[in-house]
């Protein structure tokens, strides 16, 4: 009986019954569209070139899941890697004396007014996904998957192949960039 | 025991997504006690989060999808890969 468990694949197939969930999944990670579309792209090619190591232990999605899997952390290891240019920018002084504490341009300032309103307000949202779309990309998809997404900080951390401590450092930052823009571009105008 | 602004603001955005330790929270208690700049920190972390939320909503009633052109050019184009 078990044999006839056994899973095939169907390459014909994969595009009409794959491509829409595998773009959905990625697209939910790191939110551009054209990226999206060539990793699902490109984890059809690699499954063709591997498709002999297919056991058919598990269903063609799950298996196919998995390579784009690693695209994903292949991606985000490049990105992590190229130092400099995207850094987001400094919150707290990093040395000398005041180390550690509140840059003066980045200090929190009072936002009066009708916070409610502006919480309500349905342009809320846009504005909230511009700020995050200016943060690092680095940043931006570690952001997302915890905060938009709700993904748990260790499946995160298996995923994208980065250590706990590293992601707290990545979602301070975020944070605190992500303050200061909503703070100049919401509720002080 | 004592925290830099740095240290106490990661430890309120750590505790935004209820993951900071009671030792974290009691030494975050602590440092803003005595800084104004962390106490406003965080209290507008707070309406961050509740900001952060209503996006997660926006976003949870939204799938992307490919569209009839996208699908029919990667159908070829594996199909030619196929074909070699």
């Amino acid at each position: 009986m078990a044999v006839t468990d056994k899973q095939f694949l169907n390459p014909e197939k994969w595009v009409s019954l794959h491509a829409d969930y595998l773009f959905n999944y990625t697209i939910g990670r790191l939110n551009d569209r054209d990226l999206a579309k060539d990793l699902v792209q490109d984890t059809f090619f690699s499954a063709l070139k591997a498709k002999e190591n297919f056991k058919g232990e598990s269903s063609e999605r799950t298996w196919l899941i998995a390579i784009l899997k690693r695209k994903i952390v292949d991606y985000y290891r490049k990105i992590n890697s190229t130092k400099g240019k995207a850094e987001v920018r400094m919150n707290f002084y990093a040395d000398g004396e005041r180390e550690g504490e509140w840059l003066e341009e980045r200090v929190p300032t009072d936002w009066s007014g009708e916070i409610e309103k502006k919480i309500e307000n349905e342009e809320l949202a846009n504005v909230l996904e511009k700020c995050i779309g200016n943060l690092p990309e680095k940043y931006a998809i570690v952001f997302r998957m915890k905060t938009v997404h709700q993904i748990e900080t260790e499946d995160i951390c298996k995923e994208l192949d980065i250590t706990t401590s590293n992601l707290w450092v990545i979602i301070h930052r975020a944070r605190t960039q992500l303050r200061k823009c909503m703070e100049d571009n919401w509720f002080k105008n | 025991m004592k925290l830099t602004c740095d240290e106490a603001s990661a430890i309120c955005d750590k505790s935004q997504y209820n993951e900071a330790s009671l030792w974290e929270k009691i030494k975050l208690k602590a440092h803003l006690f005595l800084c104004k700049k962390c106490e406003l920190y965080a209290k507008q972390n707070k309406i961050m989060s509740t900001c952060l939320k209503k996006l997660e909503e926006v976003e949870s009633h939204k799938t992307q999808h490919l569209n009839q052109e996208e699908i029919n050019c990667m159908a070829q184009e594996l199909k030619t890969k196929i074909e070699l």
